[in-house]
């Protein structure tokens, strides 16, 4: 009998499971996620608005002027119509009605909103581009590069260009000339050190590995997490002077280091797996080893936080506004609309409240969508 | 034998795991029944239901997405699936208790094996210290565990797997209990280990004369030890007899397929058999007989007509109505 | 064990150095100068910055500042630049104004996210669970400024009580239980506020814990064994559950010394926060500089407590 069961070698495979690229299963788990939808829905608005935004109130005529000042229409409630008999013919709001209300100098909040919602989105996402960028790179370095070693006369040589270096920015010229020419002597003899096999120059003793390159950028990190961040970045942003764009990259380069610790462990695990051996087998070089291997399976967690992160950044941006350190004045931005109206909190209540609940929407919005971006990407929850 | 009331009897079983779109039916429709003292095996290729019918009977079915949607099962003659949560813990590990098959991850890490053991008999007893203390010993010792006043209070992860898997015993034994289900209790383990922890279970039951449902997908452990057994599936029984008749005389082409791929001495030299293709996947069952589209002797009528069990022989029957006919 | 913590402490002794170099290196090399010693002051005469400049040490170089600034650090004899006083007296006295407010933060944040983070985890998926989440997030995403002014309205509006300041002022001769109250109100609103975050952050990392280890094989043994639900929660679950949080409490103690620079402002609470903003605002250097190396000294002394703890309480590990 067994015979004949072995007589038909032919594989019938049975209905199975219909077959799904990844993208498709992971956005259908994302739709499963309603509050993660909504999140998206919402996010895609705010995107619109800030490019409409930005549109709008930008160039020599506005559509909507967020700057225009009208002294006689203070402090008007939201819907409130202008009074026309004072106002001078380009001073009437765009759309007739004053939609948010105006400010303490009688400017349109609506206008200033929409100004303020490209700035606030502007400093989220280059505060998060540089942190991921810079989190990344030493992520990744530290994760692949790991285990190789700086030997002490790799440490001598950086020592000396750095110490050439300072002391040329400090004006002692021929003290720096002179540290750095060293330092390059150095290297030239380090390298030619390691290519000779017997060499004469150097003690055997600078050519051992001091430390590892992963402890480096992990001590680095230790080092950033040392500083309470919003002080840090509170401190930095005060004694430098007040412009856009130090504050994104103060923000940027004191929130790197989660990325770099999870990109590191991603691909400290990623290393170890078996397509990048074959990849290692078959002879590809390191950078495309990385960058087309590795990185597409280490993204989605930096994803996940990058949404996260952009959050983050624009509730520290709102912040520093309110301590008097945000985006400086030609600029409208949600937190310093809000900390501006904090003064008239009692006599217009929507100077705090229309930022205030824009913020928070616009914030729980990318909470909720970085969220719901980490559970489809999880590949525990995407089988069944 | 046949006249006693069985110990525990599943009728017409159905277990569903509910996901997002789709319905898998892990357990469609399984009757099976443990006599006292009796071993029964349950044997099937992983994924073909047999975990889950097992821990339906502790009421143990992760819920949810997994739901008992038909069927009854009786132990010592009351329904158990109409018993409450409160009646049901009083079951188990007293009544009915189980062997996991990961004995890594089966213990909790970060208490003592003293402690996980006691809490068993504690739970279901009224004890005394220094008496819990030395019937934990005397379990570990019955298990061959050696220097067992030390050993209970060690942590998990301080055991051999070997060692930990003898600990889940001891557990599962504490409360003299009357049915022990053993999931797969040797695959985590080493072969030579396997063969002791094998021994073990066989000296325990014949000592506590405790019934045991074993779990397994490895035909060779089968024939050593079980008294009965089913062949189980896509979520459902295919062939039940006692061991002799189905080692001897199997009737259902996936048990001879089974039969045919396991090694053995006669067969050196020879290439071992493979049945082709792989279990279906419980949310896309074939229609008909689940088995059909791996199966040599499959005619029209397998395609869409679900095959009920036939009786052969006293106790024997088989859910294959093409061979069953011949003789 | 000895080792580890040898180890450990050249470590942490190692990164402190690079802190400090670093947060050095920021403060002096971030363009514009302390107001005392700025030549545009109109309040000080060239002479009197030049004096200034020689007393602070601003003429020499950089690592001799360095130097300097630590060997007062180290014995005590640093003074701020404002007023001459000394620096760790100052911290002394902000501090002890701080500790309530953190205490109580403190305990609200662990008291609450602990029994909102299981219960949401065993009934997972439930309304319970759904609404816990909404407004987790909901705390993580609103501007905590925005939050306090709508909390002091509802607070204000509806009891009657003041809340700005540490206690309501020319209340002297009340009552004692008034004066009591009064203190537990102002104390109570900014503490609450300092937590929320904490809350809705903590809650839901009890939340993932606790559902990562109730899917746990050993979970479905101490079920099998026929342990009641609360000891299979409780007992099996949680403690495993809670083992990543016992790393935690060490993370506690930087808050110490953090403060909240904006909760502080806004309540006008005399606190470490409030001190360090002014000193910022003031380029006090000395102040800035002795609370970030605190700080820093508190976030490795916390880091090498969790890993204490751990070992501690997790039996897998031995060194």
């Amino acid at each position: 009998m067994a015979e004949t069961l072995t007589k038909n070698h032919e594989i019938l495979e049975g209905p199975q499971a219909p077959r799904q690229s990844r993208f498709v299963q992971q956005f259908r788990l994302f739709k499963e996620n309603r509050l993660a939808v909504v999140g998206l829905v919402i996010f895609l608005a705010f995107f619109i608005t800030a490019v409409a935004g930005v549109v709008l109130t930008s160039g020599q005529d506005p559509v909507f002027n967020p700057s225009l000042v009208r002294l006689q229409e203070k402090l008007q409630p939201p819907l409130s119509l202008p009074n026309l008999e004072t106002l001078k013919a380009h001073e009437v709001p765009t759309l007739g009605i004053y939609l948010l209300g105006t400010d303490d100098l009688g400017r349109d909040v609506f206008a200033r909103m929409l100004q303020g919602a490209w700035v606030s989105l502007t400093v989220g996402f280059v505060a998060v581009g540089i942190a991921v960028i810079v989190g990344i790179f030493l992520g990744g370095l530290a994760g692949y590069y790991g285990q190789e070693g700086i030997c002490y006369d790799q440490i001598l040589d950086f020592l000396l260009l750095l110490s050439g270096i300072i002391f040329f920015i400090l004006k002692w010229h021929k003290l720096g000339f002179g540290l750095f020419t060293a330092g390059i002597f150095m290297m030239i003899l380090s390298f030619r050190a390691r290519r000779v096999k017997q060499n004469r120059f150097m003690p055997g003793w600078l050519h051992k590995s001091a430390f590892s390159f992963d402890t480096l950028i992990m001590r680095m990190v230790d080092i950033m997490l040392c500083f309470p961040s919003f002080f840090l970045i509170l401190t930095v942003v005060a004694l430098l002077p007040a412009s856009i764009y130090n504050i994104m990259i103060v923000i940027g380069l004191t929130s790197w280091m989660g990325t770099t610790r999870f990109v590191r462990a991603e691909f400290l695990s990623l290393r170890e797996q078996d397509f990048v051996s074959a990849a290692k087998a078959l002879g590809l070089g390191n950078f495309r080893i990385i960058f087309r291997h590795m990185m597409p399976n280490a993204v989605a967690p930096v994803l996940v936080s990058a949404t996260i992160g952009i959050a983050t950044a624009i509730l520290t941006e709102a912040g520093l506004s309110f301590l008097g350190f945000g985006v400086p004045p030609p600029y409208a931005t949600w937190g310093n609309i809000l900390s501006d109206g904090k003064r008239f909190i009692f006599d217009a209540p929507w100077l705090t409240f229309v930022p205030g609940i824009a913020i928070l929407i616009v914030v729980l919005c990318f909470n909720l969508f970085g969220e719901g971006l980490k559970d489809a990407l999880n590949p525990k929850l995407r089988q069944e | 034998m046949a006249f006693q009331k069985p110990l525990l009897r599943t009728e017409d079983l159905k277990v569903y795991f509910y996901g997002r779109d789709k319905i898998s039916r892990a357990v469609d429709g399984v009757s099976y029944h443990i006599h006292a003292g009796e071993t029964v095996c349950l044997v099937g290729e992983s994924g073909c239901g047999k975990t889950v019918s097992a821990l339906a009977a502790l009421g143990l079915i992760p819920s949810p997405p997994g739901k008992i949607v038909g069927g009854r099962i009786l132990f010592k003659g009351t329904d158990i699936l109409s018993l409450d949560e409160d009646a049901m813990q009083k079951i188990r590990g007293n009544q009915i208790s189980m062997v996991f098959q990961e004995p890594l991850t089966s213990l909790n890490p970060v208490f003592t094996i003293g402690d996980q053991i006691g809490e068993a008999i504690r739970t279901h007893e009224t004890i005394s210290q220094d008496a819990l203390d030395k019937r934990c010993v005397q379990l570990l010792r019955d298990m061959g565990i050696p220097s067992p006043e030390q050993r209970l209070h060690d942590y998990p992860h301080q055991l051999s797997g070997g060692q930990r898997q003898r600990v889940m015993i001891a557990m599962a034994l504490a409360c003299n209990p009357d049915l022990m289900i053993a999931d797969e209790p040797t695959t985590a383990l080493d072969v030579t280990v396997q063969a002791q922890i094998l021994n073990l279970l066989k000296s325990v039951q014949e000592k506590a004369s405790m019934a045991v449902l074993y779990i397994t997908h490895d035909l060779g452990v089968v024939s050593g030890i079980a008294d009965r057994v089913y062949v189980m599936y896509a979520g459902l029984i295919v062939e039940e007899g006692n061991t002799r008749q189905v080692f001897g005389n199997a009737v259902h082409p996936y048990t001879m397929g089974l039969l045919a791929s396991l090694p053995d001495r006669k067969k050196r030299g020879k290439r071992l058999h493979n049945i082709p293709g792989t279990v279906p996947n419980p949310a896309y069952k074939p229609d008909g007989c689940p088995f059909h589209p791996r199966c040599s002797h499959a005619v029209e009528s397998c395609k869409t007509v679900e095959p009920e069990m036939i009786p052969l022989e006293e106790g024997h029957r088989c859910r294959c109505p093409v061979l069953a006919k011949k003789p | 064990m000895f080792s580890f913590i040898g180890r450990s402490i050249v470590q942490k002794t190692i990164t402190l150095f690079f802190v400090s170099v670093v947060s050095f290196l920021i403060i002096h090399l971030a363009p514009g100068e302390p107001s005392q010693i700025d030549p545009m002051n109109p309040k000080f005469t060239p002479e009197m910055v030049e004096r200034f400049r020689t007393q602070f040490h601003l003429d020499k170089p950089l690592y001799v500042q360095y130097v300097y600034f630590y060997r007062d650090l180290f014995t005590g004899k640093i003074v701020s630049w404002k007023d001459n006083q000394s620096v760790l007296a100052k911290i002394w006295e902000r501090f002890l104004n701080s500790l309530p407010l953190f205490i109580v933060g403190t305990l609200l944040t662990w008291t609450l996210s602990f029994p909102v983070g299981i219960r949401s985890a065993i009934y997972r998926g439930g309304v319970y669970d759904r609404s816990a989440t909404f407004f987790s997030y909901l705390l993580i995403s609103i501007p905590g400024f925005f939050f306090a002014y709508i909390l002091i309205i509802l607070v204000v509006t509806a009891f009657h009580v003041p809340v700005i300041g540490m206690e309501t002022y020319g209340m002297g001769n009340a009552p004692w239980p008034n004066l009591f109250m009064d203190r537990i109100w102002h104390l109570l609103i900014p503490s609450a506020l300092g937590a929320t975050a904490g809350i809705a952050v903590l809650s839901r990392y009890v939340r993932s814990q606790m559902l990562e280890v109730e899917g746990q094989d050993y979970v479905r043994t101490a079920k099998a064994k026929g342990l009641p639900p609360d000891q299979v929660h409780y007992k099996h679950a949680l403690r495993n559950a809670l083992l990543p949080f016992v790393t935690m409490f060490g993370l506690i103690l930087p808050g110490l010394i953090g403060g909240s620079v904006i909760i502080e402002s806004i309540f006008s609470w005399p606190g470490m926060g409030r001190m360090a903003y002014e000193a910022i605002l003031a380029r006090d250097y000395p102040i800035i500089l002795t609370v970030n190396f605190l700080s820093a000294v508190l976030v490795l002394a916390g880091t090498f407590l969790s890993d204490l703890l751990y070992l501690v309480v997790d039996p897998r590990i031995r060194l």
